[in-house]
């Protein structure tokens, strides 16, 4: 019996776009669902009525939510393609970690620069550039952060690239003359087909956050 | 399997945690205590990034944050399984692990730092998120089913700590009436030996506690 997979995502979504780039790499076919998150859908209030939130994978019916246990799912089920963690269980322990500081601190520091001004947009940067000096010395001379492979915690973190640029022009300043490595790094990862055709253009983020900063009435 | 070691403080739950999985799987271990207001220059060295405990010592080599930990046991002695075996199941216990620790645990300490007005709302936020694990354990001994799993030990705070948490918060958040479910999954978890034998001696938590409360009004009062 074939699979059915189903992924409840909204397009400009960090934490979605990692869900599809780990299902381009397993070339696994699925169906996608743009949510109107102003006005959800009654399946994904159905299949994630915790936290009402996308990613939502359906695997033959069955609901997964949050994104790194998506990932981590379907690096389970779809395990003889392209594994995205480590076999090792200590490589691997050191993916999680990775994969969780990046969940820690980019969404949380970068809608702070985009959403504020004065005092608190300028210690969200600050916030920002020490975590992304970390990653930068985490990845070191590697070219990715799995090593030689592009792996999980690559695939967790290049989903906010896409998102550099707003975050940038919001906040006035330059992340590649603050963190070379990490864009390098991530231009790196853009030439991975799973990567390239997952990632919105940044300029169309933009668009969206401009709308959103009107929505939510910043100016 | 090498030698194993525990950077770690009581009463941090997220400690003890560590220390009933490597019980639970009989492992040897060493026991490095910390003194969180005067950190070691190892705890530094082991975990530069984020200088918490607990920090896990395999062969020399540490791993940080609690569930990452969970996970590298689980993998690394395999004679005592804590996750399940179907990659749905693992999904959903991993899912509910993470809700304990983000909406739960914070939940209750947000309830336990607010004052005023504040206070019943965040009472109310913290007590909907524990409704939840009232659901999820219904019909179960443990969460792992007829033993005790991965999220028994990651849940394991409510027993004990959450106790306290009411007590130096003035609140009521365990409520046994409300949550009949979960009670009966503490006092049955409670009563596992490796639990019952290791755990914080109750004045310690209402200390930290306290102090920590004292410390969370006393920035807001900054502000």
């Amino acid at each position: 019996m074939a699979d059915q997979v189903i992924l409840l995502d909204f397009w400009p979504s960090s934490f979605g776009m990692r869900v599809r780039i780990a299902l381009a790499e397993k070339e696994i076919q699925y169906e996608y669902r743009d949510e109107n998150l102003q006005d959800k859908s009654p399946m994904l209030l159905e299949m994630n009525p915790v936290h009402k939130k996308i990613p939502v994978l359906i695997h033959n019916g069955r609901p997964i939510c949050e994104s790194l246990l998506i990932v981590q799912y379907i690096d389970e089920v779809w395990k003889d393609k392209s594994p995205l963690l480590p076999s090792d269980p200590y490589q691997r322990a050191q993916a999680r970690f990775w994969a969780d500081y990046v969940d820690k601190k980019m969404y949380y520091c970068m809608s702070r620069i985009w959403r504020n001004k004065g005092e608190e947009q300028e210690a969200a940067k600050e916030e920002l550039i020490e975590s992304l000096k970390v990653l930068q010395g985490e990845l070191g001379e590697k070219p990715y952060f799995g090593g030689e492979t592009f792996g999980f915690v690559d695939l967790s973190f290049v989903s906010f690239y896409s998102w550099f640029y707003s975050t940038e022009t919001c906040g006035n300043f330059s992340i590649e003359s603050e963190c070379p490595k990490i864009v390098a790094w991530a231009k790196r990862c853009m030439e991975r087909e799973s990567v390239s055709k997952t990632l919105p253009h940044h300029h169309k983020i933009y668009e969206f956050v401009l709308q959103l900063r009107k929505r939510l009435g910043i100016e | 399997m090498g030698e194993v070691k525990v950077v770690g403080s009581s009463p941090s739950l997220f400690c003890y945690r560590i220390e009933w999985a490597l019980k639970l799987q009989g492992i040897e271990y060493e026991y490095l205590k910390e003194d969180l207001r005067n950190k070691s220059p190892l705890l530094l060295k082991y975990n530069p990034v984020h200088k918490k405990v607990p920090v896990f010592l395999h062969n020399g080599r540490p791993i940080a944050e609690s569930l990452v930990i969970l996970e590298y046991i689980d993998e690394t002695w395999k004679n005592n399984p804590l996750l399940p075996e179907d990659p749905h199941e693992r999904a959903l216990a991993r899912f509910w692990a993470k809700f304990g620790d983000e909406k739960c645990l914070m939940g209750a300490w947000a309830a336990l730092c607010a004052e005023g007005p504040e206070k019943e709302k965040a009472v109310e936020t913290a007590m909907e998120t524990l409704n939840y694990l009232e659901k999820q354990i219904e019909g179960k001994k443990f969460f792992g089913g007829k033993t005790i799993g991965f999220l028994d030990l990651v849940i394991g705070w409510i027993p004990h700590w959450l106790d306290v948490l009411d007590e130096v918060g003035g609140m009521k958040l365990f409520d046994a009436e409300r949550f009949p479910c979960l009670h009966e999954w503490a006092q049955n978890f409670i009563q596992i030996p490796i639990i019952k034998d290791c755990h914080p001696p109750r004045d310690e938590m209402v200390a930290y506690f306290q102090s920590s409360r004292q410390y969370m009004l006393s920035l807001a009062a900054k502000k």
